[in-house]
């Protein structure tokens, strides 16, 4: 059994069936979550010896709109001592976009969560700073939202600002 | 009477800064997004008493381009030009970790030669982005003479680009499947003479900075992080082994036959501004070992995947047979399909991991790209290694950290 099976073994063992599914591609391993087990797992990967994944690499999310559910936060753990990616991954319906923040495991997941709440509108429970990071703080919408055009947008000149913008209905949502 | 934007700005920061400053005790100071030493458009909201900074806030996004949303509506060959545009002193290395991704996700062989290249290549990028990292830090600190010198062999490797994909800059150069041309001819011995060249010019740059105490005393014990902090917040290539901590991916999960040369993972020990420092420059000395190892058993054969679902035929082809006229009009119009699924990436940026994660839906573009960038990561640490600090040495910490906003917002 390699590492990376024995941790998601153990995972499994311990969170039952709130874990539906563990997929295997390309040689890489990801562990479906239910998002109410996620801090509790990733404390558990970070604090147990046995697996010691003690960096988050990367935490991002997908939009499969019009699929459900519709979200999937994205976690890609590294462990130093054993040299081995783990992914983990969360579905969250779109009726409830909200999962909990794990900056208390990891601290870093501070920024990447901001990002991932600024681009898809997903929320953190539990975030100490939950505010909007790339796009401006007055910005309406969520960009990576796969319902949310790119580009063909009419230009807004002074004139013409209020009648366009009555038009935009992603941005008012 | 409606506030004005700057105190909007600062009201909606309240809960970042001490209660002090509400009180009116410490100053509240805006540094950037046009400010010389922050290295593009990032900006700083300093919390300051008199000269110390007591809270720093970066406040970045002024560089967002919506990379990631441009490129899934191209095909996966189109938004291979994306990535030159991320980390503008990583493009081949941008280049690099997209298209792995790429071939892990439509399981593509690269032959052995393109292999080698890739690594020669990236590996120049390195000594080109670690000389402007060198060039502006040193000049943060007021060395301006270091700055000219870096320039000068920088434009040297920028040639060598120029020479290989007609671009100084925006390559593109490296494709999945390999690469965009062979090299063209007089590229190795141009190689041979720059690496005959730069060891010299390194230790040129040492003998200014190494052992000069306006240099020493400006970096050292200046914006500490020990090596549990650094993991903890993911920080990653130079900055998490000036603490100690030699995680290298060219090391630990080698790519592109990096596993095939010897080289050493240079660390630190303090964790310092001045150990990352010192840690960048044996950096340089390891990319020119390496590159005189791939270039001293350069593989011959061909350059590129010969495989035609994903990599277009020659244009001789063209003239004589149906089917690569076929492959050709397929993949220049329609581009290649990939799977569904999803993969993660990551490569050793001169900066640190960078890492890509992108998802196939079965169609010819990618469904989602995610750059998982070290310049991100590494920004985010800033408020804990400037806490203390006085405002002329955070110049220096953000110098040290090596940040390139197109990096860091995408």
């Amino acid at each position: 059994m390699s590492h990376v099976e024995y941790a998601a073994a153990m995972l499994r063992e311990k969170f039952g069936d709130r874990i539906p599914a563990v997929e295997e591609f390309r040689g890489q391993t990801t562990v479906v979550i239910d998002r109410g087990a996620i801090r509790a797992a990733c404390q558990l990967l970070h604090d147990d010896p046995r697996l010691s994944f003690d960096l988050l690499a990367a935490l991002t999310a997908v939009d499969y709109w019009p699929e459900e559910p519709r979200f999937s936060i994205v976690y890609q753990l590294y462990s130093l001592q054993h040299n081995i990616f783990l992914g983990l991954r969360v579905p969250l319906l779109s009726s409830s976009p909200e999962v909990a923040s794990i900056e208390s495991v990891y601290p870093n997941a501070n920024w990447h969560e901001r990002e991932v709440f600024d681009m898809f509108g997903v929320t953190f429970g539990g975030h100490s700073d939950p505010r909007r990071i790339l796009m401006p703080a007055d910005w309406v919408g969520h960009p990576l939202r796969k319902d949310y055009p790119l580009g063909y947008e009419e230009v807004q000149f002074t004139f013409n600002a209020a009648e366009i913008d009555r038009r935009k209905a992603y941005a008012k949502e | 009477m409606p506030p004005t934007s700057m105190e909007v700005t600062v009201d909606e920061l309240k809960h970042l800064v001490s209660p002090r400053a509400l009180a009116g005790d410490t100053m509240l100071l805006n540094m950037g997004p046009q400010h010389p030493s922050t290295h593009g458009v990032l900006r700083l909201l300093l919390e300051l008493d008199g000269e110390v900074v007591v809270t720093c806030i970066p406040d970045i996004g002024f560089l967002h381009t919506g990379i990631e949303k441009n490129m899934e509506v191209k095909t996966y060959t189109q938004a291979l030009v994306m990535t030159d545009r991320m980390d503008y002193l990583n493009n081949l290395g941008n280049n690099l970790t997209y298209c792995l991704a790429v071939e892990k996700l439509v399981e593509l062989d690269v032959p052995p030669r393109a292999q080698a290249v890739r690594v020669i290549l990236t590996e120049l990028q390195r000594i080109s982005s670690h000389l402007v990292w060198l060039a502006t830090h040193a000049l943060d600190l007021a060395a301006m003479s270091v700055f000219l010198y870096c320039f000068r062999e920088r434009e040297l490797i920028l040639d060598l680009f120029e020479m290989v994909s007609g671009q100084r800059m925006m390559t593109s150069y490296i494709r999945p499947g390999g690469l965009w041309r062979d090299l063209p001819p007089g590229f190795e011995d141009a190689v041979r003479r720059f690496l005959k060249a730069f060891p010299a010019r390194i230790a040129e740059y040492e003998s200014m900075l190494t052992k000069n105490p306006l240099f020493v005393d400006r970096t050292r014990r200046i914006g500490v992080i020990s090596a549990e902090d650094a993991l903890r917040w993911g920080l990653t290539g130079p900055m998490l082994r000036g603490s100690g901590i030699g995680l290298d991916f060219r090391k630990a999960q080698p790519y592109s036959g990096y596993e095939q040369y010897e080289f050493d993972v240079p660390t630190g020990t303090h964790g310092d501004t001045y150990d990352r420092y010192l840690v960048r420059m044996a950096e340089l000395y390891q990319s020119v070992r390496i590159i005189q190892q791939a270039l001293d058993r350069l593989p011959g054969g061909p350059f590129i995947s010969s495989n035609r679902k994903f990599v277009p035929p020659p244009r001789s082809e063209l003239g004589h047979s149906m089917e690569a006229v076929i492959h050709h009009f397929k993949l220049w119009t329609e581009g290649f399909p990939a799977p569904k699924g999803a993969v993660y990436v990551a490569t050793e940026s001169p900066r640190g991991e960078l890492g890509c994660y992108l998802v196939g839906d079965g169609g010819p573009k990618p469904y989602r790209v995610h750059f998982r960038t070290p310049s991100f990561a590494h920004l985010q640490v800033l408020p804990r290694l400037s806490k203390g600090h006085f405002v002329a040495d955070l110049v220096g910490i953000i110098g040290s950290a090596d940040i390139v906003l197109g990096d860091a917002d995408r």
